[in-house]
């Protein structure tokens, strides 16, 4: 596959920084070249967050990303701003929880995700970025499931008591791309 | 060793410690604070000394008088901090004293901003404090770079007893990336310190670590024996990458950093279009290859150099000074925290070779 | 010689047998000798560094036969720093005067006292910057005429003379903190029994230690040697009050510390 790029925003404390992390390391475990980036500063305190991941088959050159291939948007500030930057031809994962509008562009792929609601549903509340994160890898196909699986079951682990809530999250949102997008195999 | 992700920060204070280097002192500044927090929680695993001082001022003293000990220190900040290391840094060149200093820099001149440039490239190569001397200039681009240089730098920083800087741009502090550590760091044999670090005057005469000499005469031999060193430096310490450069190109871009991945990427896509232009990056940047610079500049093809830096064209007078008008040398650059993208650095690119008279000064 | 002679006194090991570059009536000279004096009796010469200031005493690597580091100005106490915590086994002293530690090393020295380095600290008090020429120092007093303040030192353009023992006592931190003077025989034995002190506390790894010493500079008070000594028991002493002001074996620390 060739290189592929996600930016993931939302509000400081919706887990963005976590999720593109757990992206990251599934690359790295896949045996791709990869680069976290995070926005950085006053974000952190609060405001909007963002970071993107560099996934790729070559060395990767430059860590900084106007138009990605895939943009996952957590709240309506990031809507705003990165729904207009994906690249055309790719794909805009809307929080529909928390956002109330669609992108009117017709040259990518949207895809909403009630992700807070999902989350929320499971007694896991804080976990819509695994809902994204497992949506992000069911309509992009950029690693495989399994993968992401075993690295959140590795860099969560530490949390027992929500691990299988997790799991079950992550398929969630994986499962809920592939019905969406009309892909067959599940998980 | 397997890779693991870490973030720049993180990855260089680790790399110190697989270094051998176990003491470390730090100021509170972003966007490098990483390092400080991993070292709070790792020196005393490993029975080092961790200690957050008042100041930058203070810290670059504690630098000083730790180091006067013979054993490996180092310290990280950020621009406005380094600044206020100054002092020290002057003190320790002139005493002939091997430490390592990483700058993580943000935008300036004063407070500035907190993202990530490349404007402390003066203060970095052209001494920075008062007097006659120069620190040996590191600049990494990737995480893995940043972590092999950190470990060459306490080696270099002991075979010239001189202090080395590290200069990486906000991104190579923040950015995560997979790196690996050498399982066996072995190093040359480096110049003993029996000859001149501070251990008491048992059984031979007192020592002194010093950088005053009111004496002309021997101060004056002291700026020409500091000076002796740099051109060794220039002699034998010489870093660069050469990237796609082929006798076809008619643009020659000279980058460091983060910067100059970004200018990769462009030069892989304007491959791809057809459109051949090679990238020189300095990894030292002082010494730095001028005269590799103008051998590259001088070849028959090329109609401009191209110099992309995220400062109002520091480095750019060094190229100048390498080309010394053989060539054009042309200019782009953001500031502030403003990163060109790749698709900036093409458009610049594509510019230069629609009309090679072009100026460009800005984004 | 008489079989029957003993040696009552001699120049201390520690101190070197080099010409004084001091003025006349100055008594940096006494105060290095009583370091040197506490060094032989403690027998840590040769496991000592110090940590030399900028001004006067900037040379006192050529008086003392210890290692030497030589600190920009005001900084001393955190090369002391760096250099102790690498070395905890060494014994580490600065030694200031007033411009160096009260003025432009303020920071420093604060700091350097409130984490309670394990260093000494010999602070010279002799109310002027010396080397350049005679300035105003923080510890100038009030009406005192130095080359930047002609008309005398004005309290109320630039305030009172910094009490640094008293300063430095007022932190939690139980340091060993005395001010003594050397303007008498029987005031240079007390400082001598403070310097002791001082390495003592540090030699047994318990706490920072600082001896404030009152003393003279004739050549830029204008005075003679002898008006000089007088000066600092009618003018220094009573705003510089001498005595211990604060010791570990007695220090409390507050409610709520802990």
């Amino acid at each position: 596959m060739a290189q592929y790029e996600v930016t993931l925003a939302g509000f400081g404390g919706q887990g963005i920084m976590t999720a593109g992390q757990l992206l990251a390391y599934s690359g790295m475990a896949e045996g791709r070249k990869v680069v976290w980036l995070p926005s950085y500063g006053p974000e952190m305190r609060g405001g909007t967050a963002y970071c993107t991941v560099v996934v790729s088959p070559d060395r990767i050159g430059s860590p900084i990303i106007n138009n990605p291939t895939c943009c996952c948007v957590f709240n309506r500030p990031s809507f705003d701003k990165f729904a207009p930057r994906v690249r055309p031809g790719g794909l805009l994962l809307v929080n529909s929880s928390l956002i109330d509008v669609e992108s009117d562009r017709t040259d990518i792929t949207q895809l909403l995700v009630p992700a807070n609601d999902m989350a929320m549903k499971a007694g896991n509340p804080k976990a819509a970025n695994i809902v994204i994160l497992g949506a992000l890898i069911g309509a992009s196909e950029v690693l495989s499931y399994k993968v992401v699986e075993k690295t959140m079951k590795e860099k969560l682990g530490g949390k027992k008591d929500l691990l299988p809530s997790n799991i079950k999250l992550l398929r969630e949102g994986y499962n809920l791309a592939r019905k969406e997008l009309g892909k067959k195999e599940k998980v | 060793m397997a890779k693991i992700l870490m973030k720049g920060n993180e990855a260089i204070a680790e790399a110190a410690i697989k270094a051998g280097c176990v003491n470390y002192f730090c100021y509170p500044i972003t966007p490098q604070n990483e390092v400080g927090e991993y070292m709070a929680r790792r020196l005393p695993e490993v029975g080092g000394a961790f200690l957050q001082g008042e100041s930058e001022v203070a810290v670059g003293n504690m630098l000083f008088g730790a180091a006067s000990t013979g054993q490996r220190v180092f310290t990280t900040s950020s621009s406005p901090g380094i600044s206020l290391m100054q002092e020290s840094i002057s003190y320790m060149a002139g005493a002939h004293l091997p430490v390592v200093i990483v700058n993580i820099m943000r935008g300036g001149p004063g407070l500035g901003g907190i993202l990530p440039a490349q404007s402390d490239y003066f203060q970095a190569t052209k001494g920075g404090g008062h007097g006659d001397y120069r620190l040996l200039v590191l600049a990494p681009s990737t995480i893995q770079e940043a972590v092999d240089l950190m470990m060459l730098s306490f080696h270099l920083a002991e075979k010239y007893r001189n202090p080395v800087m590290i200069i990486g741009d906000g991104m190579i502090g923040q950015m995560m990336e997979p790196v690996e550590f050498p399982e066996h760091h072995e190093e040359p044999e480096l110049p003993s310190n029996d000859l001149w670090a501070i251990t008491g005057a048992k059984g031979r005469e007192p020592r002194v670590i010093k950088s005053l000499f009111l004496d002309p005469k021997l101060l004056d031999d002291n700026s020409w024996n500091l000076y002796d060193k740099y051109a060794r430096m220039e002699r034998e310490e010489i870093r660069f990458e050469s990237y796609r450069i082929k006798p076809k190109n008619k643009i020659l871009i000279v980058s460091y950093g983060t910067m100059a991945r970004i200018c990769q990427t462009a030069i892989d896509e304007l491959e791809k279009d057809g459109v051949s232009v090679g990238l020189f990056r300095p990894i030292t940047l002082f010494p730095f290859p001028s005269k590799q610079i103008a051998k590259e500049a001088k070849k028959k093809n090329i109609e401009n150099v191209l110099v992309i830096e995220m400062s109002t064209a520091q480095m750019k007078e060094d190229v100048d000074l390498a080309v010394l008008g053989a060539k054009p040398v042309k200019f782009y650059g953001e500031t502030g925290g403003l990163v060109p993208s790749p698709d900036a650095v093409k458009e610049q690119i594509m510019k230069l070779i629609k009309n090679p008279n072009d100026e460009l000064k800005r984004r | 010689m008489n079989e029957d002679a003993r040696t009552l006194f001699s120049r201390p090991e520690s101190l070197n047998e080099v010409v004084t570059h001091y003025c006349p009536g100055c008594t940096h000279g006494v105060i290095h000798r009583l370091v040197a004096e506490v060094l032989d009796e403690l027998g840590v010469r040769e496991n000592t560094v110090g940590v030399a200031p900028v001004g006067c005493s900037v040379f006192i690597y050529k008086y003392l036969g210890t290692d030497f580091l030589e600190a920009p100005h005001g900084r001393a106490p955190a090369l002391a720093t760096g250099f102790k915590r690498l070395r905890p086994d060494m014994m580490v002293f600065t030694y200031q005067g007033d411009g160096d530690l009260a003025s432009i090393g303020m920071g420093e020295i604060v700091h350097a006292a409130n984490r309670g380095e394990k260093i000494t600290t010999i602070f010279v008090n002799n109310a002027v910057y010396g080397m350049t020429g005679g300035q105003m120092a923080p510890t100038t007093m009030p009406g005192q005429v130095t080359t930047t303040s002609p008309g005398g030192r004005n309290v109320n353009d630039t305030g009172y003379p910094i009490r640094v023992a008293e300063l430095l006592s007022a932190l939690v931190t139980p340091n060993y903190i005395e001010r003594v003077a050397v303007h008498t025989p029987q005031h240079i034995i007390k400082a001598k029994q403070a310097i002791r002190k001082a390495f003592t506390y540090q030699k047994e790894g318990r706490c920072f230690s600082l001896v404030e010493v009152l003393s003279t500079c004739p050549t830029n008070w204008g005075k003679t040697t002898e008006e000089s000594l007088d000066w600092v028991e009618s003018r220094m002493v009573p705003y510089f009050p001498l005595g211990c002001y604060k010791d570990p074996e007695t220090a409390e620390v507050p409610d709520g510390a802990v």
